[in-house]
């Protein structure tokens, strides 16, 4: 009875160091944002705090550009995702409630765009961007991010929907419901807990991602929040409270989101692993 | 912070066996719809087919042309066949950079595979306090690597937080400036990616465990199998398919692992942590050189390739 009792307090120990060793420099960082400069250079990074500075957000916020960083990630994030879920789910309703022509091909193609190293797309897709007159503008960055992620989408949705029982399909075209309707009114409804995993994901990964942004735009008034930290580090260098400040900020809206949907986007991880 | 419990494993792991059920039992061909699609169905496919092919396909296809060109983006591009290739066997950043990418492939790959199943198997039974745990190891998972970066930037100054642990558990002599020295640069780079990959890991490794069935090691318990020969004979076959799912997430991140490196170092100090992404965005936009940067981007490419066919291999046994 005692062994039990002692492996149950040695799990709980091992659990914590574990879980405080990997908090750690989050906390750290986050001491580190409210601290002035003068305290962190006077006592070191590690130091306790002698100092309360909330202005390093601000000048990280106004100053360091990160409110117009937040206001470009929205306008790219927000429209993306949508899209990315309509245009997913479309593709993926088709592909599994009806008998399209090459139906299996079209899907492995689009996944395997998905899959291809953006590295391979990079030059062509600045140039097509000059070819439209669409270079430097959060437009073609929308629409880099949709084409990019479409295929993984479509793929886990497809799969999703081929769960649905097709009688229910058919009950609703007997009625007279028209192709649209079975999308919209049946299928859609039904395929929500995917479409809630996928959209948490896909914000992430769009909020999060640096290489298409750097590539497509060069206005740094445009740059969305993951190359405005960059150029943020580049004007405070050595002001390690200002940069923490920026990191926090540009970590606050993928943990809400997180947070928000923690369940869906465990679950959002796991859709996406082809066994 | 409430985060990651049991249930919320559940519909992920149940998903994948359902859609196998069903598709088993009913035969894909089937009743699905009316024979025939209308234009609209086929417009569904086709508007999303259209979107994919102006921003990745026809790209895909110009980009392994632009590789076999001469092109610095003011005069028009000049066809030069392999050479860009050929190039590439004499340019020593090139095999630093492959070099490199070996190195964070095996380190980085190896130890997200190793220390994600290590910390689903040790956070893997449902008790008290256990979402918790998970969620402090998940939580990085959600930043974005620039973040991440930068966050270890200040970690890992000269009296920042890695020093400074270090000195507290005695090993002072070993502190260093881990950035600024390209014998470290590269290694310093792998711990915050790792640091953010290992939460993701841990959480397919939960779900793939979660759907072992429990008959099996209380089968082994009556043979009298010791942990550890429960582990080799009964936890790692039934791990096999997520680990062919874990080793191409693996591979595939690490071949586009740039931002990490791209934030802290730009490759440098003397491409001493120059991976093969940061040299193909250094080649093609610092110093547009487009064409040798296209061609990088195939090297890339032809490295993932094997992934990229076994990924799309289980995908259509799946997808059946």
């Amino acid at each position: 009875m005692s062994t039990k009792r002692l492996r149950t307090i040695g799990f709980h120990t091992g659990a914590s160091v574990l879980s405080l060793l990997w908090f750690l420099p989050i906390a750290l960082i986050l001491v580190i944002s409210f601290r002035s400069t003068d305290d962190v250079l006077g006592n070191g990074l590690n130091a306790l705090p002698h100092s309360f500075a909330p202005g390093n957000y601000s000048a990280a916020w106004s100053g360091g550009g990160m409110q117009q960083a937040l206001i470009n990630s929205a306008i790219v994030a927000v429209p993306a995702v949508l899209l990315t879920l309509l245009l997913g789910s479309m593709a993926a309703f088709a592909l599994s409630r009806y008998r399209i022509p090459f139906r299996r091909t079209l899907i492995l193609l689009m996944l395997g765009g998905n899959l291809l190293p953006p590295q391979i797309l990079l030059v062509p897709v600045a140039k097509l961007s000059q070819v439209f007159g669409l270079y430097d503008s959060l437009a073609t960055l929308i629409v880099v991010e949709i084409g990019f992620g479409l295929g993984f989408y479509v793929f886990v949705l497809q799969g999703f929907m081929r769960t649905i029982p097709g009688e229910i399909q058919q009950a609703a075209l007997l009625d007279g419901a028209s192709a649209w309707q079975v999308y919209f009114r049946i299928v859609l409804p039904l395929t929500r807990p995917a479409l809630a995993a996928l959209g948490a994901l896909a914000f992430t990964w769009i909020f999060n991602d640096l290489l298409w942004p750097i590539t497509v735009l060069i206005t740094q008034s445009k740059m969305p929040v993951t190359p405005a930290l960059l150029s943020l580090q580049g004007q405070f260098v050595s002001y390690w409270n200002v940069i923490a400040a920026g990191s926090v900020i540009a970590a606050i809206p993928t943990v809400a989101v997180f947070l928000r949907f923690q369940k869906h986007f465990i679950a959002g991880l796991n859709l996406g692993a082809v066994k | 912070m409430t985060v990651a419990s049991t249930n919320s494993v559940t519909p992920t792991n149940a998903r994948p066996v359902a859609s196998r059920a069903t598709g088993r039992g009913r035969g894909p061909k089937r009743s699905w719809g009316p024979g025939r699609p209308s234009p609209l169905v086929l417009a569904f496919v086709l508007v999303p087919l259209l979107v994919e092919s102006v921003s990745v396909f026809w790209p895909a296809v110009q980009g392994f042309y632009i590789s076999l060109t001469n092109w610095n983006g003011v005069n028009p591009p000049s066809f030069a066949g392999f050479g860009n290739y050929s190039k590439m066997f004499g340019d020593p950043v090139f095999r630093k950079a492959l070099e490199d990418t070996a190195i964070w492939l095996v380190l980085f790959g190896g130890l997200s595979a190793a220390g994600g199943l290590g910390c689903a198997l040790f956070l893997q039974r449902e008790r008290r306090g256990i979402a918790v745990y998970r969620a402090a190891l998940f939580l990085p998972v959600v930043f974005s690597l620039t973040a991440t970066a930068l966050m270890w930037q200040t970690l890992y100054q000269p009296n920042g937080m890695v020093n400074g642990l270090l000195s507290s558990i005695g090993l002072g002599g070993w502190q260093h400036a881990w950035l600024a020295d390209s014998s470290t640069a590269l290694y310093a780079q792998i711990v915050p990616a790792l640091w953010r990959e290992i939460g993701y890991v841990m959480v397919l490794y939960l779900a793939g465990l979660k759907g072992i069935d429990p008959a099996l090691y209380e089968a082994a318990k009556v043979d009298g199998a010791s942990a550890w020969q429960q582990f080799r004979n009964v936890t790692l076959p039934q791990l096999r398919s997520v680990n062919a799912v874990v080793l191409s997430v693996i591979i595939i991140d690490s071949l586009r692992s740039f931002d990490v490196v791209w934030a802290l170092t730009q490759g440098g100090p003397y491409n001493s942590s120059q991976l093969l992404s940061t040299y193909m965005y250094q080649t093609a936009f610092v110093n547009t050189d487009f064409g040798y940067g296209c061609a990088l981007a195939v090297a890339i490419f032809v490295l993932a390739f094997g992934v990229i066919v076994s990924y799309l291999v289980r995908a259509f046994k799946e997808s059946d």
